[in-house]
């Protein structure tokens, strides 16, 4: 065994970009349990946004255009989901599970003649100087455009909902939605467009992972990162900085149990493969043990009697 | 001369009910009006389409002689319009500024508001802090929130939908202090209720609904509470009558209750004493949210005591399961009628099968008899005049009120020794309110001891023999109703719960 391989630096630069898909999904299905859906679909839109932001990447030659086509896609089959629960009262659960389903279905599908690709790849930002600052330069300034994005979108949601007007109408559409229509607020169409925003930020995900984490295609290669980011949103306490908090500590026992089974630490693989999740939900729960509570209307459907 | 508010032959029909037909009304500048009527007589539909959240099919608004059809509320209140709901209209996990400023078009920076908020809770009495979560406050305080919501948008009418039900004695006056003020300034406010006494002291016309009609306007101050009650309801009322029975033995006893708190919002039971006789009725009142719906877990067994606590008939219960309790006679009807008291989704039948099975012997090894539950819920159904199309509809498809006749009547047709009932007339109509009072009495006077939970002061005493009040999970000495002033029961019910009386 020997410890001195693992590079720290080389490390939290590491976990920064595993944690990106999680974090990208987590903050857009926090978004969507804000106004009060619960969508168990992410797992289905971030494997579809994975297929179509490689497609349109590879066909295209632009790694961005295909992350962009990449959050349409999530927010196209999020639109279906939307459909389901806001239009026809279908149940949640049951419409998300079969969101997921379909996600991965029609995902093989398009994918067949993509299969042994590469893609092309997004480079990292030039920071000029600031790069080459020791430490803080491979750890901060040396990463691609989607990473930071990434970590933008976390700080804009935050202030969004603690700040504006639009972020106070979503929290009570989720809190109450009776009172919240009673007020004259279009619940439905409220709901509607956080359903897409989450659509969309669970593509860019999906596309994450296809487009940078493993520059290739398979069938279901989101292997289960959507369901970690509905479980982060949870553990976290629909609060954005701890969405954060989670999908970083995730990556980075992710990333750290790779490091140690490469330095061969003697710790069964098994245990170290599943560290990532005891340690991230152990962690959570500790955080949630205050009074914050769920979105009050969280998986209500909603019909507007009058 | 111009009416702020004039309608004229609104009509509003759903599917098999005509909820509004050609319904005429003016309100003047400055003028408190009532709305009088019974549930379903097409209150709530005429107030949603002053306030834009149903269009009517037919007829004319006018709001200062300009017409008025508001396609949604927040053309309403633009137009100043403000309504203050019964329910449904605040956010619990949000603070008071937060719940304010969803309500107003263009709410101004949360500093700003927060400092008008303190201007208007100052000016019209109605302390209030800003930076406080709305679930944490007192109905009295909510009410507060959703006035001040509207004040701040300085309306020309107010809309208030049954605002006194949840208040002390002590708050409604605040209340009306406030509203009087209004209306002084020149605001009119359109007042609905059915409490009559509070009509009579507070409002300058009323207009009266029966069936979506209007069929008559009054003033109040010179109408006799009874003669609206009648013209509400359409028939000569009868008030609940009882011959004297004087109590007998003691049947149940409670000694030093004390139960922690069973949620975060709940209230604990702090050392409950009380003894109960046979034959008598004991009023509890006090304010929402002080140890009801706890005392009455506690007496029904879904919270069961630990033992010595609750002594029924000389043995001790305490610890005992509500089907033990009552296969001994102890029954108990909750006050949520959707979700407590009944199963919104099953029948009636099945309704009358989970309360009913101890003592009606509706099972036998664990098998259901249904021909025996049927004929008990016919037999609730007949006898407590509940208008159903018959046992096998979904308890969630009956009115308020006929769902609340039938939850009564179960409890009483299995001839309890004690019966604990919990606002057993809440949002009922008068003469239902009355059938379920005079059940009550009728229990009594055959010699059951009744123990009536209730947020009506004058139910409570025209009903009971003694009565008592919870405030912070504590029960006062039980007194005899008789010759109790309000000043008293406002001070058993704890005042008005750290207010300051409104410096108006």
């Amino acid at each position: 065994m020997d410890l001195s391989v693992i590079n720290p630096i080389l490390l939290i630069a590491a976990l920064m970009s595993a944690a990106t898909p999680i974090l990208l999904a987590a903050t857009g299905e926090l978004v969507v349990e804000r106004a009060g859906v619960l969508n168990l679909g992410v797992e289905g839109m971030m494997i579809v946004g994975a297929i179509c932001g490689f497609a349109i990447a590879v066909e295209s030659g632009s790694p961005l255009f295909g992350f962009f086509a990449a959050a349409v896609g999530g927010a196209l089959l999020s639109l279906l989901f939307a459909f389901l629960t806001q239009v026809t009262l279908a149940n949640q659960v049951a419409s998300g599970l079969a969101l997921t389903l379909f996600g991965l279905g029609l995902s093989a599908l398009i994918g067949q003649s993509y299969v042994g690709i590469k893609p092309p790849r997004l480079p990292d930002l030039n920071f000029g100087l600031l790069g080459d600052v020791p430490i803080i330069g491979p750890v901060l300034f040396s990463h691609n455009l989607i990473l930071y994005f990434g970590l933008a979108l976390v700080a804009a949601v935050w202030a969004m909902l603690k700040y504006t007007r639009v972020g106070l109408v979503l929290r009570a559409v989720g809190e109450n939605h009776d009172a919240a229509h009673a007020l004259g607020y279009k619940v439905v169409r409220i709901r509607t467009l956080a359903i897409m925003f989450g659509g969309a930020c669970a593509g860019m995900g999906g596309a994450y992972i296809s487009l940078i984490r493993v520059p290739q295609w398979t069938e279901g290669m989101t292997a289960g990162v959507g369901w970690i980011a509905l479980a982060l949103v949870v553990f976290a306490s629909w609060k954005p900085w701890r969405v954060l908090l989670g999908a970083y500590l995730f990556g980075g026992i992710t990333q750290l149990q790779l490091n140690l089974q490469g330095a061969g630490v003697a710790i069964p693989v098994e245990y170290l493969a599943m560290s990532p999740y005891v340690i991230t939900i152990v962690v959570l729960v500790i955080l949630s043990a205050d009074k914050s509570a769920a979105p009050g209307s969280l998986g209500r459907t909603f019909h507007a009697s009058n | 001369m111009t009416h702020l508010l004039s309608l004229t032959g609104l009509t509003k029909a759903y599917p098999g009910v005509v909820a509004n037909d050609n319904v005429s009304l003016h309100i003047e500048p400055g003028e408190v009006h009532a709305l009088l009527g019974e549930n379903g007589a097409g209150k709530s539909t005429l107030v949603k389409m002053i306030y834009g959240l149903v269009r009517p099919d037919s007829g004319e608004m006018r709001l200062h002689d300009a017409p008025f059809a508001p396609p949604e509320p927040r053309a309403a209140r633009a137009a100043g319009v403000g309504m203050v709901f019964q329910h449904f209209s605040l956010f619990d996990a949000l603070s008071v500024a937060e719940n304010i400023a969803l309500g107003m078009e263009d709410a101004p920076k949360m500093r700003e508001l927060s400092e008008q908020i303190r201007q208007v809770s100052d000016t019209y009495g109605l302390p209030l802090s800003p930076d406080r979560i709305v679930g944490d406050l007192s109905a009295g305080e909510r009410q507060r929130v959703e006035i001040i919501r509207c004040l701040l948008q300085a309306p020309k009418l107010l809309v208030m939908d049954e605002p006194t039900s949840v208040l002390t004695p002590q708050e409604v006056e605040i209340l009306f202090k406030t509203l009087r003020k209004l209306s002084g300034e020149g605001t009119s406010i359109l007042y609905i209720s059915h409490k009559l006494e509070e009509i009579r002291t507070l409002c300058d016309a009323a207009t009266i609904l029966r069936l979506g009609k209007v069929v008559g306007h009054c003033i109040p101050r010179e109408t006799t509470a009874r003669d609206m009650a009648e013209m509400m309801v359409g028939k000569v009322l009868t008030s609940p009558k009882r011959s004297g029975v004087t109590p007998g033995n003691p049947i149940l006893e409670l000694s030093g209750v004390s139960l922690p708190s069973p949620s975060a919002f709940g209230m604990p039971l702090r050392d409950i004493s009380l003894t109960l006789c046979e034959g008598e009725i004991l009023g509890i009142g006090g304010v929402a949210g002080n140890g009801q719906d706890e005392l009455l877990a506690a007496l029904s067994g879904e919270r069961p005591a630990r033992a010595g606590m609750i002594t029924f008939k000389g043995q001790d219960i305490g610890p005992a399961g509500p089907n033990r309790r009552r296969g001994m006679g102890l029954l108990a009807a909750p006050e949520e009628r959707l979700g407590h008291a009944a199963a919104p989704d099953m029948s009636l039948t099945e309704n009358a099968m989970l309360t009913g099975a101890v003592r009606e012997d509706l099972e036998q090894g664990g098998f259901l008899k249904w021909p025996a539950a049927r004929a008990f819920a016919d037999r609730i159904i007949a006898s407590f005049d509940v208008r159903t199309p018959g046992p096998a509809n979904a308890a969630r498809s009956l009115s308020g009120g006929n769902l609340q006749k039938f939850v009564i009547g179960r409890e009483v047709l299995q001839r309890p020794d004690v019966l604990v009932v919990n606002q057993p007339t809440w949002g009922v109509d008068a003469s239902a309110a009355a059938a379920i009072r005079q059940s009550l009495l009728d229990l009594a006077t055959k010699g059951a001891a009744v123990i009536v939970i209730s947020q009506d002061l004058d139910e409570l005493m025209e009903i009971s023999d003694r009565f008592a009040a919870l405030n912070e999970g504590r029960l006062s000495e039980p007194r005899i109703t008789k010759g109790l002033t309000v000043e008293q029961i406002g001070l058993m019910m704890g005042g008005a719960h750290g207010m300051e009386v409104a410096h108006v």
